[in-house]
């Protein structure tokens, strides 16, 4: 491995961070809480999506603390059952859905297309109380005893033989709904009409491409899981029998209405993470995205087969044989467009100058780990596979690759790429490698002894397993503990990195977004005067033009 | 920077108006008032999209039900109040036009025309209301309210009622809850956007009086505009669906 690396800070004896930034614009804290300024909401959202994060994650490790052993000694089954509903609502409605688009595209959306702001900051700033209500309608139910629904809300569970707060977490997640609508809507408005002059579709960076397909997603689908919340509501309070079989109801139209929102939100949360692998490795492999027309249609294509494909949650809950067969197919079709991105991500590390700073590991993480879980989700989207795998810790295992081991390793990714765009200084490089290298060790320890232990067939959401599964267990277990580790860490040199750490410049990666041509952290309003997009994006050769006429300039 | 696409650049449009007033509603993250303008008219659409979905979810389950259990709706459906049903229609089209008219107003600069018009909008709204909120009585009244005082005694016997229709097998006159739970979830919620709507009406009327959109900024009024048509039409297709397709086909 090289030791090279194309970070590039300024003199530390003389530099300083921009005395006016949108950071230093305005004082106090009602500055913040009553700001329109997309920076700093997504720095709100940044600090309450980690906050949610933990406790979802603090869930987790409770669950795995359980499994450590084949008897169910540490909580009863009860409270095992909201353990995994508190850790699978929170973690996927308050944090994976917001994760990226909220925080890094809210940041950057609008500095990438050469606008001041969003279209709507009023809206932006809106959606940000909404998700702070639903986190605390959500904490709300979890303090009044919690909810064991499972994160599917599944009826009848969920209608008809529960007493835990059904109703409280639904409205919390209805509420959660509308944050995640009204972000999408903003940024399809904002990449729609606010474009700096010049910055034509096909110049827009492919993080911007993704979170437009993910917006998309959330625009349409978000309002199919409220009228489904709102079904359930009017079931569990009046019972209206729309999904209640006694009364001519069908429990799998709940099904069909939950999964055509929830299978595309996996797209949601998975897709904007793709778009912060693409400038990351753009950017240490000094090369432009190879096939970047066909990097941006994947996005959109993985949004379109998005919605054709809910049906493959419920091969086993009695759907015909044709239409079953049919998803199984469509669903197939996304793994074409998801193999798209990976392999052009893979011609461009080809023959480039890589360089390997902590946002390329985490994203060489993303990739391997990506691939893994998606090529098992094809497993599970073959009838047969299906079949024997789904309900165990197969599909745990899948969808934690895919989320954690994608969207997480992305989402951190990101966030160690932007810090000093974001706060104008660095994090410390040797302790965040290591934090990347122990995320990377925890995860492949925690999650691919699930693989095998659903493929044996351990069933999900148990708190007791036979006794031959507890070797595979404690590993898992073990993992975790790592993990932990790995995530605590970020959080800690971060956090330190604000006040002690080196002032990283405009463009410490030399990278070519709009964004990095910019003072970090930037302006209020971004640009001083509306920039002009003249090249491509990704273009190193502009790059290198620019700075050795800046550098002319200056002699 | 020779090669730059300078023929979109709003900068082009806005000095072509010589002489263009800013005005105090424009924001200054747009480039240009027309930005602004599309923008909100176009975030308008998309959230009227998000309605639709939002309904969609509901026309969904009526039409599998639908189809299920044909009978069922069948004869509920005769029971509800077409008459009152076809005037809510003529009402709503009548508010959905004085909204038009009211865009139009707004267009031309005139206040008074305008706050008339809002106010007929709100005026027919409120009809429209009244007149659900007397059928939602009659529903009452004949036990069709779903829950515990449903009664399917009308469509397991109408000769006891008067009704020359031919009485369906009990359990299957059990489904006619869940229509019934369909028109009141449906219509509810289109009336529930309906007072939305009327309260955000009193906002505008009042802003509209105080001379806001006189002046040329009209964006407000023009996004409202849509909203308060999207809710008529999803009446336009409540109104077949849940009356009048396949009235009697028992005989």
């Amino acid at each position: 491995m090289s030791t090279a690396t194309i970070l590039h800070l300024p003199n530390q004896a003389t530099a300083t961070i921009p005395k006016k930034n949108y950071i230093t614009a305005e004082h106090g804290l009602l500055s913040w809480l009553l700001t329109g300024d997309h920076k700093r909401i997504a720095m709100l959202y940044l600090i309450s999506i980690t906050f949610f994060f933990f406790i979802g994650g603090a869930f987790a490790g409770l669950i795995r603390l359980e499994l450590l052993t084949p008897q169910p000694d540490l909580v009863s089954s009860d409270t095992y059952n909201k353990f995994f509903t508190m850790h699978g609502i929170i973690m996927i409605f308050l944090f994976l859905v917001p994760s990226v688009p909220a925080t890094l595209g809210n940041f950057l959306i609008p500095v990438m297309l050469g606008a001041k702001d969003l279209a709507f900051p009023k809206i932006n700033l809106l959606s940000w109380y909404l998700y702070m209500t639903a986190g605390v309608v959500v904490l709300t139910s979890l303090v009044m005893g919690g909810v064991d629904t499972g994160w599917t809300f599944t009826t009848p569970l969920s209608t008809h033989y529960l007493n835990t707060n059904v109703m409280t977490t639904a409205v919390g997640v209805f509420i959660a709904g509308f944050s995640s609508i009204f972000t999408g809507l903003n940024f399809i408005v904002t990449i729609h009409r606010m474009r700096a002059p010049g910055m034509t579709w096909f110049r827009m960076p492919l993080f911007v491409w993704s979170n437009y397909a993910a917006s998309i997603l959330m625009v349409l689908g978000t309002p199919v899981l409220a009228i489904a919340l709102v079904l359930v509501a009017l079931e569990r309070t009046l019972g209206i029998g729309v999904f209640d079989p006694t009364k001519g109801g069908d429990p799998l139209l709940f099904q069909h209405l939950f999964w055509f929102y929830s299978h595309p939100a996996v797209y949601i949360m998975i897709l904007p993470g793709m778009g912060v692998i693409s400038e990351v490795i753009s950017t240490f492999s000094r090369k432009r995205v190879f096939g970047y027309t066909a990097v941006a249609f994947s996005s959109v294509a993985i949004a379109l087969f998005g919605f054709f494909v809910w049906a493959h949650h419920m091969f086993i809950m009695g759907v015909s044989n044709y239409s079953a067969l049919v998803f199984s197919l469509l669903t197939m079709l996304v793994a074409v467009p998801s193999a798209i991105k990976i392999f052009n991500w893979a011609f461009t590390l080809q023959k480039g100058s890589l360089t390997f700073e902590t946002p390329m590991l985490y994203a060489f993480g993303f990739m391997g780990l990506f691939t893994i879980g998606g090529l098992t989700g094809v497993f599970l989207g073959s009838l047969g596979m299906d079949i024997h795998l789904t309900e165990t810790y197969f599909i745990v295992a899948h969808f934690h690759f895919v989320m954690v081991g994608g969207m997480l390793m992305a989402f951190l990714a990101g966030v160690h790429f932007w810090w000093p765009k974001m706060t104008g200084r660095m994090y410390p490089e040797g302790l965040s490698k290591l934090a990347a290298v122990v995320t990377f060790i925890g995860f492949n320890l925690t999650f691919l002894p699930q693989f095998i232990l659903g493929y044996l067939g351990m069933p999900r959401r148990y708190h007791a397993y036979p006794q031959e599964f507890q070797v595979l267990n404690v590993l898992s277990t073990a993992g975790a503990t790592v993990l932990g580790v790995g995530y605590m860490l970020p959080m800690i040199y971060l956090a330190w990195s604000l006040k002690y750490g080196a002032i990283a410049g405009n463009n410490p990666w030399q990278a070519t977004g709009l964004e990095w041509q910019i003072q970090s952290p930037p302006l209020t309003e971004n640009f001083p005067i509306t920039p002009i997009m003249d090249h491509e994006a990704y273009d190193y050769e502009w790059l290198a033009h620019k700075m050795e006429q800046e550098g002319n300039d200056v002699g | 920077m020779a090669n730059t696409v300078a023929t979109t650049h709003p900068e082009v449009a806005h000095h072509a108006h010589d002489e263009h007033v800013v005005l105090p509603q424009h924001r200054h993250h747009f480039e240009t008032e027309e930005q602004q303008r599309e923008a909100g008219s176009f975030g308008m659409w998309l959230f009227l999209l998000t309605e639709i979905m939002f309904f969609g979810g509901l026309f969904f389950a009526y039409l599998l039900y639908r189809n299920w259990y044909y009978p069922a709706f069948a004869v509920a459906s005769n029971q509800l109040n077409v008459p009152e049903g076809a005037i809510n229609t003529a009402v709503l089209i009548s508010s959905g036009f004085c909204m038009a008219l009211g865009v139009w107003a707004a267009e031309v600069k005139k206040k008074g025309f305008l706050v008339l018009m809002l106010v007929l909008t709100t005026f027919f709204g409120l009809v429209f209301l009244g007149i659900k909120a007397d059928e939602y009585h009659e529903k009452y009244e004949k036990h069709h309210i779903p829950g515990a005082s449903f009664s399917t005694a009308m469509f397991t016997h109408p000769a006891d009622f008067g009704i020359k229709e031919e009485p369906i097998a009990p359990d299957m006159a059990e489904h006619t809850q869940l229509f019934f739970f369909l028109y009141f979830a449906m219509t509810g919620m289109h009336a529930f956007h309906m007072v939305l709507g009327i309260g955000i009406l009193f906002w505008l009327t009042w802003r509209a009086h105080k001379g806001e959109f006189s002046e040329g900024y009209v964006a407000p009024i023009e996004n409202f505009g849509l909203y308060w048509h999207f809710v008529d039409i999803v009446w336009l297709f409540l109104f077949p669906l849940l009356y009048l397709i396949n009235r009697h086909p028992l005989h």
